[in-house]
Formats: structure tokens, sequence, C-alpha cells
């Protein structure tokens, strides 16, 4: 583990629009020094993307980005950010890719030269190894064509790069299916993490190339496909929020590698990434149901830098595009978020954010910046990834179980077993790589390929 | 024990995820085989199956058991439904019928899919899961070497979902009176109509039902 204390080191210095590694772009936005600022995402309504219809695609594009940027001028917003996560056809064809980054960046650089309106462009590729099965993390053929879309991306005018990178999701699917801890542990601390060394070390290298920023990654294709299995009912919450937990150690490896920030979206782990490695973060709630139902709607708010509406589909509802619905939410959403900072309200907002989703959903409680801090410093004071998975897992568990007596959190009582459940797991799980490896390797060597992670 | 007792312990067995013997506590493995030592009739010990799994669908769908508990009791089923296979292949027992099931080609998403694999398993179907991205060919196959199947075909993102409709065609150009089912996050009764889809079920209970009344 490369940090060993807390970027920031108490709870009160957790904030929203506060990250102690501001992050400027060449626009001028500064994320992570005061102001927090809407990020949008959309994506395109029931169509295929082919070359008879990349035209259309082009339009929709053009049109929400111009719409967008004249919807955000007009309410007066002090900036916006485009995430531009790519549909599957767009990192396969990757001139498709850039051919729309540029379509963005006309319109984002009109703004900025005319207007003085600074934008700044994320670009996140699709991660294409899971078309491998088993994905071939290091050898896939697919590789070629996501290194090239950020290559030429970030050429074109991605400022920030994200990816969704998926190593050790092979194994961490079925984990989450059976509940079963100890596995996701070894997805997320040994596949996950090697997998991010091998994925950001290459990231970073494009982003310095090009004078971009590595933004980060998220662990949504583990953590939140938990989070929304819970919200079926599907698996307990109190599996997904430790699942959350241990996502960190994965996440946090971009950092490790050399990513600045701001850190993506969907990636519920960023406050953990702010308070160990004090990068700003993007974070999603309540104006991201348009993409997705969560528990964490109000407290995800409290430690962002940038918020986030996931992704619209771009259809028409009442007052016009979806897409434009999503900036008027989030400018508003944002502009109290500013207010309060500027009126010194702060952290008195922040807390109501907080308290106001905390006490109903485990997953929930332990994003609040008091248990986000005690977690990570938990993660902190072990050497290793593995160890460090182990030690947050197990104090985000005392925390749920001391609030739960306590009457502070509400757990239902079809749950209630799953706290012993979850602490024998845990307590089983050797905490050094060589051990976990060995124990798993006979369970789950014909879902992934040792030599794929460097095993 | 009587036969009406080792039944009745099969689907208590079942819905526990008790696979096999643990201590002095036969699992289903073990209380099947007897079942049919002891003169049990096939379909019987099927019906005492399907019963433990629907003890842990019910808990299930009431918010006191979750996932882990549908899987184990599933591989405790499988165990059980080893020891029937020869009555199958004779026609002795007979299936509710065969399920096609596969996320559609341009999509990864299984989770949902292979939910609704198990549970449709459960309930006394032959499964054929083809996995993921599967084309209109496998689907297509798929139900040449199964007459009668009925296909489910599974994506989550806006920009898939489009393929159903290709799939749909393509099965029945081959098997025209193929029913087809669909479902995802963003399936609706409305998009399953308009591609010509048999039906839409909104989870994996639903998809249940709708097999079966498909099959009435």
């Amino acid at each position: 583990m490369k940090f060993t204390t807390l970027a920031v080191p108490d709870a009160a210095g957790l904030v929203f629009g506060q990250a102690p590694k501001p992050v400027t772009t060449r626009r001028g936005l500064t994320f992570g020094a005061g102001p927090v600022y809407p990020e949008l995402n959309f994506t395109l309504p029931p169509m295929e993307v082919t070359d008879s219809t990349f035209g259309q695609v082009v339009e929709h594009y053009r049109s929400t980005v111009a719409g967008a940027i004249k919807h955000a001028q007009g309410l007066h917003a002090a900036g916006l950010v485009f995430e531009f996560e790519t549909l599957l056809e767009m990192t396969k064809n990757p001139a498709w890719g850039v051919e729309l980054v540029q379509v963005m960046e006309a319109l984002c650089e009109q703004a900025w030269t005319e207007d003085g309106f600074p934008t700044a462009i994320r670009l996140t590729p699709n991660d294409l190894r899971e078309f491998d099965r088993p994905p071939r993390n290091r050898t896939s053929a697919h590789l070629e064509q996501m290194w090239q879309l950020f290559d030429q991306g970030a050429a074109a005018g991605g400022d920030l790069l994200s990816i969704e990178s998926t190593g050790g999701k092979e194994v961490h699917d079925e984990a989450l299916m059976m509940c079963d801890l100890k596995s996701v542990i070894f997805a997320l601390g040994v596949l996950g993490v090697r997998d991010m060394e091998f994925v950001w070390s290459q990231i970073v290298q494009i982003a310095a190339k090009h004078g971009r920023i590595a933004g980060g990654d998220t662990a949504c294709g583990f953590g939140n496909t938990a989070m929304v299995l819970a919200e079926q009912g599907f698996i307990p919450r109190l599996f997904a929020a430790l699942v959350r937990v241990v996502s960190v150690v994965r996440t946090l490896v971009a950092v490790e590698q050399g990513a600045t920030g701001p850190d993506k979206d969907c990636g519920y782990e960023g406050p953990f990434l702010k308070a160990i490695a004090g990068i700003p973060i993007s974070m999603e709630g309540r104006s991201a149901a348009c993409a997705h139902f969560s528990p964490v709607g109000n407290v995800a708010a409290c430690a962002a830098d940038l918020w986030s509406n996931e992704s619209v589909q771009d259809i028409k509802l009442l007052s016009g595009p979806a897409p434009l619905v999503s900036v008027e939410q989030l400018i508003y959403d944002t502009r109290l978020l500013n207010q309060a900072t500027a009126a010194g309200q702060a952290l008195w907002l922040r807390d109501l954010h907080a308290a106001s989703d905390a006490p109903l959903d485990p997953q929930a409680f332990i994003l609040m910046p008091a248990s986000v801090i005690e977690i990570s410093r938990a993660i902190v004071a072990q050497a290793t990834p593995v160890a460090a998975a182990v030690a947050g897992a197990t104090k985000a568990l005392d925390l749920l179980e001391t609030a739960h007596g306590a009457g502070d959190l509400l757990i239902p009582e079809a749950e209630e077993a799953w706290f012993d459940l979850l602490r024998m797991q845990l307590e089983d799980t050797p905490t050094d790589e060589g051990s976990l490896v060995e124990e798993m390797l006979p369970l789950w060597g014909d879902k992934f390929i040792p030599e794929e992670y460097g095993l | 024990m009587s036969v009406e007792s080792v039944l009745e312990l099969i689907a208590t067995q079942t819905a526990a995820g008790k696979a096999t013997r643990k201590g002095d506590q036969d699992g289903v493995d073990e209380l099947v085989a007897q079942a049919l030592a002891d003169g049990a009739a096939p379909s019987d010990v099927l019906d005492a199956l399907v019963k433990g799994m629907g003890v842990v669908g019910d808990q299930f769908a009431a918010g006191k058991a979750f996932v882990p508990n549908m899987l184990l009791a599933a591989r405790a089923m499988s165990k059980g439904m080893a020891h029937l296979k020869p009555y199958f292949s004779s026609g002795e027992v007979k299936r509710k019928g065969t399920f096609v099931v596969g996320t559609v080609f341009g999509d990864l998403h299984d989770i949902g899919k292979n939910l609704v694999a198990m549970t449709v398993e459960g309930n006394g179907w032959e499964v054929i899961d083809l996995g993921v991205d599967v084309k209109p060919e496998a689907f297509a196959a798929a139900v040449a070497e199964h007459p009668g199947a009925v296909v489910g075909l599974s994506a989550l993102l806006t920009t898939t979902m489009v393929n159903m409709e290709k799939i749909i065609q393509t099965v029945r150009a081959a098997h025209p009176d193929t029913k087809v089912i669909v479902g995802g996050a963003p399936i609706t009764q409305g998009f399953a109509d308009q591609i010509g889809a048999s039906g839409y079920a909104p989870n994996p209970a639903g998809a249940v039902e709708l097999l079966a009344s498909l099959a009435a």
C-alpha cells in the first residue's frame, strides 16, 4: 500500500468542494478548490450504432452538448463537465469514438472562446476485455482498440481519462450471488488490484503524453452491481456495504499508479479515496435516479467535487430532452452546495445530507464522513491490499453492528443473522495474498487465467 | 421411514440447501436415492424437489431469504435430479418444458439472466443456458436441438435491446412457432409487443409465471 496515512485525517475536513490536491483543466476548471461542478453523462435512445445510423448518433451528441452548454449558461453555472462514456461500438471502432470527442470538443472550445464558459470532457472508453471468456486481461486483442481510443481521444480533446475496468469481475459476479465475502476479497484485492496496476500504468502514460488528466476508475461493475442487487432484495444490504469497502483497495490503485482525480462518478468508493489520497472526486446520488435507484442519494454528496447524473437516455420529456433535465437538476444541486460553502455553512449542509440517509441503510451509513475516516484509517494501517480489504471490511462491520445495536441504523430482520455470517467469513480470510490465492485457485481456477494477472 | 416421510424430507432439505449428508443428517442426494430404492414414483420425487424450491422461492419473494439461499437450494435440487436422469431419458418423468436462455449479442450482462435460469430450472424446466453475447444463429441452433423449446432473451443496454428483434426473426425463420420471451432492465411490455415477442417478464418469478402460461 502506497498510502500509509490519511490526506484528510478527520471528518471535519471531508467536505464537498474541498480536496487537499485540487486538479485544474486546460480551460480553467479547478476541482476540489471550492465550487462543486455538474457533470453530465448521457446515452442514446434505443437505437443501433452502425455505419448507416452513425450520422444520427453524431447529431444526438452535437445537439445534446450544444443544448447542455446553452442551458448551463442560462442557469449561470460556473462550468460544466461532460462525461463521454462510450457505447461498446464506439470503443470497438475507435474512429467513431474519436469523431464524437471531436464534435464535443469543437462545441466546448466555442463556448470557451466566445463566452468564456469553461467545460471539460471526461473520456471513458469501455473495457472490452470482458468479451473474452475467461478474459485475457493482458493479451486480449481488444486492448489495441481500447488504447487507441484513449490515445486518439485524448489528443482530440478528452480532458479527463477514466474507465470502468473489469479485472476480477469474472470471479466477483458469482461471488456476489453467493454472498461469498472471501471470494469478493480475492476478486477485488488480488485480481482487481493486479489488473488495475496493469491498466492504470498505461492510462497515466497516455494522459502524460497528451498533457491530459488521468482521472480515475470505478468499481461500478462490483460495488454498484452489489448495490443494485441489494436494492432488488437479492443479497443483503449489509453484504453490499462491505463489498463497497473492499472495493476501495482496488480503485485506490489508479491513484497509486499516478491518477490525480477527479475520480469517476459511479465509484461510491470515491470518498475513501479522497480521505486517503486527497484527490477530488465525482459522485452521483439523487439526481442519478434516471440511471439507477440507490439508498445513498443524499449522503453521496457529502464529499463530492463534481456532481453527476450517472447517465440518462436522450429521450424527450415534458420540459425538454432528458439530458437537459439532468443538467438543470445537477446545476440546482451544485448551486445549493456552493451557496452553503460561500455562506460558511458547508459542514451544516453536509451533515444534513449524511443524517438524512445514514440511519436507513448500511450502505449509506458507511458513506458518512465519520465512517469514511474510520474505515480509511483501518485500511491505510495495513501493508498489503488483501490485509487492507479485510481490515476495512471488519471496521465497517464493527461500525454497522454498533450503530444497529444502539438503534441508530435500520437493518431488516432478515439481515440480522448476516452480522455473524459476515464476521465469520472475515475471520476466516487469510490476510496475505499468497495464502488467499492458494485457497482460491482450486475454487475459481476455471473462471480466470492466472497468467493474465501475473499470477 | 415411510416413502411419504422421505419425500417430505426431500422438500425440506432442498429448501434448506442441504445437498449431501452432514453429520448424521442425510442431504437431498441420499434421500432421493433412498426414496427411489423404497419404490417412490420418480415423478413424486421430482414434485418433492420442486416443492422444496417453491418453499425457498416463497421466502425469497417475502424478503426472508436471499439469492444465496436460492442457489444452495438449486444445488441441492441438482443433486437429486442426477438420480432422476435415467427416468427423464426413458420418458417416465417429464419436465415442464425446455427453456433456451441467453444474453443477446453485443451484451455481456449475465447476472439477471442467470437468476432467471436458476429460478426456471428450480421450477421443473430443463434449462439450456447459452451464456452471453449470443448470436441469433446460436439460438436457432439450440431450438433445432430442442424442438418446442421456449426461448428467453436478456439485455441490459438500450443499444443491445434492439438486437432482440433480429434474434426473434432468425429463430422464427427456422422454427416458425417458437415462443420467445424477453426481459432486462430497459425492456417493457410495449417493446416486447413491438418486436413480436411472446411475452415479457420483469423478474425471475414473472418469467416462471409467463412460462407456465405459455406452456398451458
